[in-house]
């Protein structure tokens, strides 16, 4: 893929630069290599030395599905007004990889600021940007680093000069690599280095051309930063996991690796015993296979997949709907259909997912759209699945999972776990026995016994086939017909459960939008800019959760127009909320979709909203 | 009502005090003669014998006529009929949750040889500790007679159909794999099966039991190899099964240079009286090489071929603390506060 591909939707930039101009805390960085150069330190210490200075950033990662050689691209947005969705053009363009320098170049804004290997001889492809033209080899052999670690060195030196060009704050940087090399002190010395030797020659060198620059604010004062496979890791720790079987995959691999790490250092006890029991299964059938074993059998367990894996699913997915059995799988979604765009980002698993498996079968789905929501999903989708007795999936997606977002810190779950209806020998003995499944609540959901429950009356018999209240088998019309209202009813109690919706606006505007996951980002942007540009007001309700609680219903009610923004081809969430909606609202319903791969974007939203709504853009 | 008084009779239980009773499951629905329902039959009888409680069981299974029949023993352990060739990711999830439990699956040559014939393997090489039973019968029964892929090159469906793929040998791949008791018996040998059953128990890690059991619907006639009267002309036994419980303080002489002892994990022996001058099951390359040089002779090699007692099992592989994961109080799964205000510091 090339950056000019990847700028197809870019809008061309409405602010005239002049010279003179300062553009301060408002502009985007681009960083073009090569995967495996190990430029990802270097990227870290450029997004969080500008975090440490107060001011709102958000790092993505646009990279290829390979291991090493291939064009990567890394942005850094800094946005004085915190917006952190992807923003389509680039400001400042640091280019490193040869192969994709020309097209990265021609592909910037105009006005823009173009730092290079100056053998590159980037500065005669145009004249509307500013070039700095560095001597990369040679800073890099300055440093006195070996020189089999040169490559990685060059990459501090980009910092430097960066760090110099755009007036970042070298005590940040300082403290940053620091930080980031906290348990390796000779990398640190090394590392600071080679920002210094960037940032020297930049001092003496580069004459300052270009209008952009940062500026301390307070606007990150206790925030972390955190990518949501991290944050999902942590919250499924917290949440008590024990089992955890998985099978790698792109996107989703370093929930588990994160989680890995953790329990490692949070979950083994004073006798050097494991509370939990991490496996590397031969597929995501076996992983699926393995949760829906343990959950049975008692435990928390969960696997974290992505699309190709998730297919895999599909039929023990069913079993766990039917037979009833907790079990959380988080799905990292990436573009398919089939192996699809293994590194880029969708929202396109939605309807599989909701209803994965043969036969009758609902799902209960979660939907974070921020790092902090993967970390409290994280949670609550135990207690869900074991309230539920049901498996839940968490729909989080590339662009949540692996890149880089601000968020508040997380905060410690204070609601003591609940591992639902679970009856105990001592309550059997009082109840002379159970039926399985069994509504005795009325909530559709049955009480269940876990293997070794030290009773003659606790057994009883799973299967995924036909069964009655007692867990026997039978082929009785009534029966199948009985346990299948009970199951929808179950269904029902979820919407009572599942986390609700967020509502932003007045509540009171006629033009409403709905969305879900990280398409929340570029929506409450693009909604500015439909307020300043357009003078159009919004009220947008963002849903966290399938099935829809009531508040959805009463959104769609109480607005004329609902724009559903979405990133997939096929309107999937619109399609769910027309399923559930009544047919006089399904009307109002319009799509706003995104699905290029690439995280969307405010234009996207705005623009087509403006348009559908009259406004001249 | 009599006036004789009438002495009741002595109600037979077992070690733990249960009846032969409390170990019974449901009226089987196969059809009459089926092996898979002596095989129930031995399956009740040892778990009584060996005087296991029955809560403390998991009965695992995937989908065929094998499949079903945990339903007809034991109907005071839990139960889990799963989907087609995946019983052993099931089961394994199961025992990782709560290893206390002792786990046996019953699975099928389909179920297992074929479509499950991916997580069978992975099950053998983890030497996750169950007993592993395949009833095995040549053909797919639930789906009215197919060949399976344990059926021998050369045998005949009822309708005149030639098996001309060659039988995958479920022992010798078991053994290559990593499972640490691998053997073969025969649903018709009753002394047999139950001696293998009871030593099952006894043994800690993977048992791959394939029991041929014929289907008398579809697999039981002239031309097939997985035969009532196929076996019976064919079955030969490797070595002759002795069991020794470990409850039991009888001391059973044996001669050494005609018996391998082998003490298993909790404290019983097995006996194997040598029927084979070349057997050895403590080696895995020789334990091949029979069974390969039985197939190609038109026999069916019996017996226990293959045992390691050394080799840990999948749980203490793990290093899991020793109290079922699946009950840990939140004490001890949820990290203190002090371990989230780290966390977030590190990423200030």
């Amino acid at each position: 893929m090339t950056t000019s591909q990847v700028l197809t939707q870019a809008e061309p930039s409405s602010e005239a630069v002049d010279g003179g101009k300062q553009i301060v805390n408002d502009f985007s960085i681009q960083i073009a290599t090569v995967n495996g150069s190990g430029s990802q330190s270097a990227n870290s210490v450029l997004l969080r030395s500008i975090f440490r200075m107060g001011i709102p950033v958000s790092g993505k990662n646009l990279f290829p599905s390979n291991i090493a050689g291939l064009p990567t691209w890394y942005t850094i947005r800094v946005s004085k007004d915190g917006w952190v969705a992807r923003k389509t053009h680039i400001d400042v363009l640091i280019a490193m990889n040869a192969e994709t320098a020309r097209e990265d170049v021609l592909s910037l804004s105009p006005g823009g600021a173009v730092i290079y290997d100056e053998s590159l001889k980037l500065n005669e492809l145009r004249n509307d940007v500013s070039f700095y033209a560095v001597p990369f080899d040679q800073l890099a052999a300055a440093t006195g680093a070996e020189a089999k670690i040169r490559k990685l060195v060059k990459n501090m030196v980009y910092v430097g000069v960066a760090a110099k060009l755009l007036s970042i704050d070298m005590e940040s940087v300082d403290n940053t690599v620091r930080r980031q090399f906290a348990r390796k002190v000779k990398a640190a010395e090394l590392n600071l280095t080679a920002v210094r030797v960037g940032y020297d020659y930049a001092a003496n060198t580069l004459t300052k051309q270009d209008p952009y620059r940062v500026e301390r604010m307070n606007a990150t004062e206790g925030k972390i930063i955190i990518d949501g496979n991290s944050a999902a890791a942590m919250g499924a720790m917290f949440a008590g996991v024990t089992v955890v079987p998985w099978y790698p995959i792109t996107p989703s691999s370093s929930v588990v690796e994160n989680l890995i790490d953790l329990m490692k250092k949070h979950r083994v006890e004073a006798d050097g015993k494991a509370s939990f029991a991490i496996v590397q299964a031969e597929d995501e059938l076996a992983a699926i296979g393995m949760v829906l074993g343990a959950g049975w059998a008692g435990a928390r367990a969960m696997t974290a997949s992505s699309g190709p894996g998730i297919s895999l699913m599909a039929e023990f997915a069913g079993l766990g709907y039917y037979a009833e059995i907790p079990g959380v799988i988080f799905d990292v979604q990436r573009t398919g259909p089939s192996t699809g765009l293994p590194t880029r980002t969708s929202q396109a698993d939605l309807t599989f997912v909701a209803g994965i498996s043969h036969g009758d079968t609902k799902h209960v789905i979660l939907l974070p759209g921020t790092v902090k929501e993967c970390y409290e999903f994280g949670l609550e989708a135990f207690e869900i699945a074991e309230q539920m007795q049901t498996p839940v999936f968490v729909l989080s997606d590339l662009d949540l999972g692996m890149n880089n977002w601000m968020s508040e810190p997380f905060e410690y779950p204070e609601k003591p776990i609940a591992r639902g209806k679970v009856l105990d020998a001592e309550q059997l003995q009082e109840l002379g026995g159970f039926a399985r499944y069994k509504d005795v609540d009325g909530d559709g959901i049955p009480y269940r016994t876990l293997p070794g429950t030290d009773h003659p009356g606790a057994a009883y018999f799973t299967r995924g086939s036909g069964h009655n209240e007692k867990a026997l088998y039978s082929e009785r019309p009534e029966d199948y017909e009985n346990n299948m209202l009970r199951l929808a009813r179950k269904f029902e109690t979820a919407r009572t459960l599942v986390p609700k919706p967020k509502l932003e606006g007045t509540g009171k505007e006629k033009v409403g939008i709905i969305a879900f996951g990280t398409s929340h980002w570029a929506v409450i942007e693009g909604r500015d800019q439909l307020a300043r540009e357009s003078r159009i007001e919004t009220d947008y309700l963002r849903i966290r959760a399938f099935p829809f609680t009531q508040e959805v219903h009463d959104f769609v009610a109480q607005h004329e127009r609902v724009y559903v923004v979405e990133q997939n081809r096929d309107s999937q969430m619109m399609n769910l909320l027309k399923i559930d909606l009544d047919a006089a609202q399904i009307v109002k319903l319009h799509s706003i979709l995104h699905f290029n791969g690439l995280p969307i974007d405010a234009r996207s939203v705005s623009s087509p909203i403006a348009k559908l709504e009259g406004a001249g853009s | 009502m009599s006036t004789t008084p009438v002495t009741p009779k002595p109600v037979k239980t077992n070690r733990i005090g249960l009846q032969i009773l409390d170990y019974r499951g449901g009226k089987t629905t196969l059809c009459a003669g089926c092996g898979h329902n002596a095989i129930s039959e031995r399956i009740t009888e040892a778990f009584y014998d060996m005087g296991v409680q029955p809560e403390r069981v998991m009965k695992m299974s995937g989908i065929g006529c094998s499949s079903k029949s945990p339903a007809y023993f034991m109907s005071r352990s839990f139960s889990f009929n799963s989907v087609h060739g995946r019983m052993p990711s099931v089961a394994t999830g199961a025992l990782l949750a709560n290893k206390t439990m002792r786990s046996i699956g019953v699975s099928g040559d389909g179920d297992t040889a074929s479509i499950g014939m991916g997580q069978f393997v992975h099950l053998m090489r983890r030497n996750v500790p169950m007993i592993y039973i395949i009833e095995d019968n040549g053909v797919y029964g639930l789906t009215k007679g197919q060949f399976s892929a344990t059926a021998d090159i050369g045998s005949k469906l009822k309708t005149g159909v030639v098996n001309d793929l060659p039988a995958i040998d479920i022992c010798a791949l078991a053994i290559q794999m990593g499972a640490t008791f691998v053997g073969r018996s025969f649903s018709g040998d009753k002394k047999q099966l139950s001696t293998m059953l009871k030593a099952a128990l006894s043994h800690q890690g993977t048992v791959l039991l394939d029991v041929i059991s014929p289907c008398v619907t579809f697999n039981d006639h002239e031309g097939s190899t997985k035969s009532y009267k196929y076996m019976q002309e064919h079955e030969e036994a490797v070595s002759e099964v002795g069991f020794v419980p470990y409850f039991d303080d009888i001391a059973v002489e044996y001669d050494p240079s005609t018996t391998v002892d082998v003490q298993l994990h909790d404290g019983s022996h097995m006996r194997l009286r040598k029927l084979h001058e070349d057997y050895d099951p403590t080696d895995k390359a020789n334990a091949v090489k029979m069974l390969m040089e039985c197939h190609d002779k038109g026999e069916v090699l019996t017996g226990v071929f293959y045992v390691d007692t050394q080799k840990p099992d999948f749980t203490t592989l793990l290093h899991m603390v020793d109290d079922p994961l699946a009950t840990l109080p939140q004490e001890r799964v949820r990290p203190g506060r002090e371990v989230l205000t780290v966390l977030m510091e590190a990423h200030l």
